[in-house]
Order: C-alpha cells, then structure tokens, then sequence
C-alpha cells in the first residue's frame, strides 16, 4: 500500500533532516512510541529503552533533547525496506518492517548504529498515522547513548 | 633503532586531589587491575538472583575481563564458575542463559555439573582398549576456577579470592544498610540492555561516585528541579574510600541558585512537561528519598530513581571501552499500576535516559580530551581533600574515596 510506504518515508526523512518537531505529528493524539530490544521482547520483559504515550511524550522528548540533554552534534540516515501490510479492519492496517540506522558524527565517522523491525498500527484517515509504533533492535547493545529517536 | 621506553609512572605529590591521566590509558596498569582488583579480594555483582530463580538455571556473565558461569543446581544452591574448558580453554557455556542438566564444553564433550566441577572427559579410557589418557592423567588439574558466591537480598556477588572478607564486611556499616534499604522484597527482572561506553571504566565509576556533576551536566534533573544540589541530600563513603551511596529527598526545590549562578541547567519559566506523569513517585520505601546511586567498588552500581530501580554491572573491554549492563527490576508483588510507573520512569533512566544519556558522552570526552597528557592530572578538590560522609553533595569525597581504594590494590 502507496501510502503506507510514503507515511515510513517521511519518517525517516524527517529524523534524517532533523525535523524532530515533526516527529509527534507522524503519531496520533494517542500514539504509542516504544523502543524495546529482541532479547527483552524474546523473554517476554516489558523493559522499554524509550516509551512515550501520546504525543504530548513525544513532544516532551523532543523538547529534552532540545534544550536539556547535551550530546555531541550526530546525524542519522534510515534506511527502510521490505515493508510488509497486512489489513486489520476498514481503516485500520499492521505494518512490519525492517529498519537499519547509520549514524554519521561530526567529524565524519560512520557506524550502523541500529537494525531491527518496526512493528506498526497505522491508522489511514483523515491522514495516514501511527497509532503504535513498536521498535524492536536487533542488538541489546547500544554505543554511547541513544539520543535521536529511531 | 627507535628505543620504547615509557616514564615510571608516579602518582602526583598533591596526593588525593589529583588522578594522573595515565590511569586511564596504560595498558599494563589495565592488565594489572585486572589481576589485583577484579581477580582479586574484591566482590563482584555477577547477576541478579530473579534471573536464576528455577533449578538448573544459569546466566553466562563476567568477573571483569573473566567469563563466569552463574548456575544454580538442582538442590537450589547457587554456584559460579570460569566459563572455560579444562581440556582446551573453550567457553563451557555459551548461551546467555538458560536451564541445563549439565554443562557439555561443545568442542570435544567434556561435562561439567552446576558448581564447575568436571564430571566427565569424553573417551577418556578410549575405545575397545585403544587410545584415551593414562590412568594417571590429570585433566582436572586445568579446572576452571570456581568462586566465592554470596546472595545478598536477591543480588549475587563473587569472588575468586579467599582472602576476601564476609560480604557484609566488605560493604562496611557505613553503605550497607542504604543497599539494604532497597531490596527489601523479592524481586522482577523488568528487562536487561547493554551502553557501550567509548571509555576506560574508572571514568564511568568517578562519573558514578562524582555528586557534583549531577545537576550540573544532567540538565533534564535541574530543568524540572528534580534534583538540585540546593535540595537536602547527603553522601555516605566507606571508611576504605571504596564504597559510596548519594541520595536527594522529593521535596521540591523553590530557589534560584542556579538562576543566579547563571548555570546552562538553569530553567526557563517557558520551559516544563506537557506530559509530566513519568516523574509522578510513589514513595515505595516509605523514607521520602527521590534519588539514590549506590557504588560498590570495583564495578557495580544500584540506582533508585523515582520508582526506577536497576542494577548496573561495570565490564571493563579494553583501556578505552566499557560495557554497562543495565538490568531493570521492581518488585515480585507490583501491581500493574507501579509496574507501568516503572516503565515510564524507564525513560529517566539508560542510554537514551533523559537523566543517564549524557554520562556516556561525558566520560568519552575525557578519554579523548587527555590523549596527549598521561602525565596531566584531573583536580578533584571539591570540598577539600578528605574522604568520608557528610551532608553536602558539593564535594568529590567519594570521587577521592574511589582513588583511595583503587591505589591502595594497586599499591601505586
């Protein structure tokens, strides 16, 4: 489905861009944001790395990372494919993904910071939105500190 | 020919208020901590208990840069061993967890029971009269080590040495009962994850044991005056240095000293949660303590945030990288309300923690930012030189305290 593609899409751009303002809107009023690891998911622990509930946590965040917590200047660049789309109801789709995140420094150096899945309630009208997000990484391991959403 | 020499490293004559940087980054120095301190009279968290809670349940983990074994066997008793094969030195286990009658090394079979004893070498008489070992070979005499393990309210230490005292004794009466004061009930592995830090992992225990830093690098803390060092708060250290405990009280703080100081953590009147609910705290330990770090020298530290509670294992990688194993729990009788709390406080909290992110980065910069001045020392003078408890969090007592412990293993 065209517009679930394009609504992965401007996600990641958006992160990419650093438009992390735009980020909450990507979700609805109620969206849920949670980023776990496969181990935690595997042993069946609820243990999030991130979990915000509705957009005003997603705003929250993104005003922390503003102006509150100090990271050194990092760039991201999603690249998402083989985007599954399963229908749940009228208006209604699942979506799973699957996600790596290369993190660019300041001074040029270049890692794959994060591979995983997302695991997606999209709900389509008006607009196409999420109404859960569920980011699963691959890895348990996390290299310095997780600052720009994934 | 170019001659490799390196100065004798000497400790800067101001004593305890100065930490030459080569601490950080002499590889024999990290070779020989290795052996005097994580390999020596000093107890290591290895593992919570909740994680081996069945029989023949094991978790793989480390005891510095030693893989260890935790296993506990089928009578419920909990042992640890060198994850190491007699035979050949291969890893024993390799799972990171699990349940298992016995341990078979998977390179030639040898078995070995919950406690690291060898059980049985594979053909060890050979077959049909041909081949196998001498009646009197000893395989066992390459044993992996096993060590002293103490259960201490749901947390499982170790140690290889003999030497070392009791537990309880080692912690001293000065942070013992502040550990106690947090498992007070059985406990619930909520989840576990890894922060790679890019650092040697004495930056990441004087980040740990450094109560001025907090508010200070943490802004998220000071924003929302969560934590300010104008609120009551103390910091207890063990007599040896060693050992350290910090905690805040919840009252809110009103005042501007960080307005009139002219702080970059400083607040805004603009600036607070649209969404404050994950900073809601129920006082769960019935002592009105908002924040407590806890240290145990050399490598573990148990936090209370809020209602956030999480061990933290210290594992040092090389002179430049740590692994920080964060393992978040509450309490086996939550109800779904502080469990969820637990999970939104999980934010605070990690390597995306709104109030932990910045530890990793800070500590890396310091490991960057003296690589060229091994023979530069840091200047660690808040609130003079001495080390011991007291009631202000201005100080770097229990930085010095650090350093007090580390030298004197190190007999430097």
């Amino acid at each position: 489905m065209k517009e679930v593609e394009q609504l992965h899409a401007r996600y990641a751009h958006a992160l990419d861009e650093d438009r992390l303002e735009d980020w909450p809107n990507f979700f609805t009023e109620n969206g849920v944001y949670r980023i776990a690891t496969a181990e935690n998911e595997a042993r069946g622990l609820p243990l999030p790395v991130v979990y915000c509930e509705g957009r005003k946590m997603l705003r929250d965040r993104v005003q922390s990372l503003r102006h509150a917590n100090i990271y050194e200047p990092q760039r991201y660049r999603h690249i998402v494919s083989s985007v599954l789309i399963e229908a749940a109801g009228k208006d209604h789709v699942r979506s799973t993904s699957s996600f790596l995140v290369v993190r660019i420094m300041e001074n040029g150096e270049t890692m794959l910071f994060a591979s995983g899945r997302y695991v997606d309630r999209i709900v389509l009208a008006p607009e196409p939105q999420y109404e859960e997000r569920i980011v699963i990484c691959d890895s348990r391991r996390f290299d310095t500190l997780l600052a720009i959403p994934l | 020919m170019l001659e490799r020499s390196r100065p004798a490293r000497s400790w800067p004559p101001e004593g305890a208020t100065r930490v030459p940087y080569w601490v950080y980054q002499d590889e024999d120095v990290y070779d020989e901590e290795q052996k005097r301190i994580f390999l020596g009279p000093t107890w290591s968290y290895l593992c919570l208990e909740a994680e081996i809670a069945e029989p023949q349940s094991f978790v793989t983990t480390f005891l510095g840069g030693m893989p260890v074994v935790v296993a506990r066997d089928a009578a419920g008793k909990i042992h640890a061993f060198e994850n190491r094969c007699a035979h050949r030195g291969a890893l024993i286990c390799m799972q990171a967890r699990g349940k298992a009658e016995r341990f078979s090394c998977i390179y030639h079979n040898w078995t070995y029971d919950h406690a690291g004893n060898l059980l049985n070498v594979a053909f060890r008489k050979g077959i049909a009269g041909k081949g196998g070992m001498a009646p009197d070979a000893k395989p066992e005499s390459q044993a992996p080590k096993q060590l002293r393990v103490h259960a201490f309210q749901g947390l499982v230490f170790g140690t290889l040495s003999k030497s070392a005292p009791a537990f309880e004794d080692y912690v001293g009466p000065e942070v013992l009962p502040r550990l106690k004061r947090v498992l007070i009930k059985p406990l619930k592995v909520l989840g576990s994850y890894t922060q790679v830090l890019p650092n040697n992992w004495k930056l990441y225990m004087d980040n740990v044991k450094d109560t001025y830093h907090a508010s200070l690098l943490h802004v998220f803390f000071t924003r929302f005056r969560i934590n300010r060092l104008t609120q009551e708060g103390g910091v207890f250290v063990s007599k040896d240095g060693a050992h350290h405990c910090t905690y805040t009280k919840m009252v809110e703080d009103k005042g501007d000293a960080y307005e009139q100081g002219g702080m970059r953590s400083a607040s805004s009147s603009s600036f607070s949660l649209e969404n404050p609910e994950l900073l809601h705290q129920v006082d769960e330990l019935g002592d009105a303590v908002s924040i407590q770090i806890l240290s145990l020298f050399p490598g573990f530290v148990l936090h209370q945030i809020r209602n956030s509670l999480a061990a933290r294992q210290v594992v040092p990688k090389g002179i430049d990288r740590t692994e920080l194993n964060w393992t978040l729990f509450g309490f086996a009788d939550d109800d779904e309300a502080m469990t969820r709390r637990r999970l939104l406080q999980a934010n605070l909290v990690g390597p995306a923690g709104y109030i932990s992110m910045e530890d990793g980065a800070a500590t890396g910069f310091v490991q960057r930012g003296v690589a060229a001045s091994p023979d530069r020392a840091s200047v660690i003078e808040m609130g003079g030189d001495k080390v011991g408890s007291g009631d202000s969090r201005i100080t770097e007592t229990a930085v010095r305290g650090l350093w007090k412990a580390w030298r004197s293993h190190m007999g430097l």
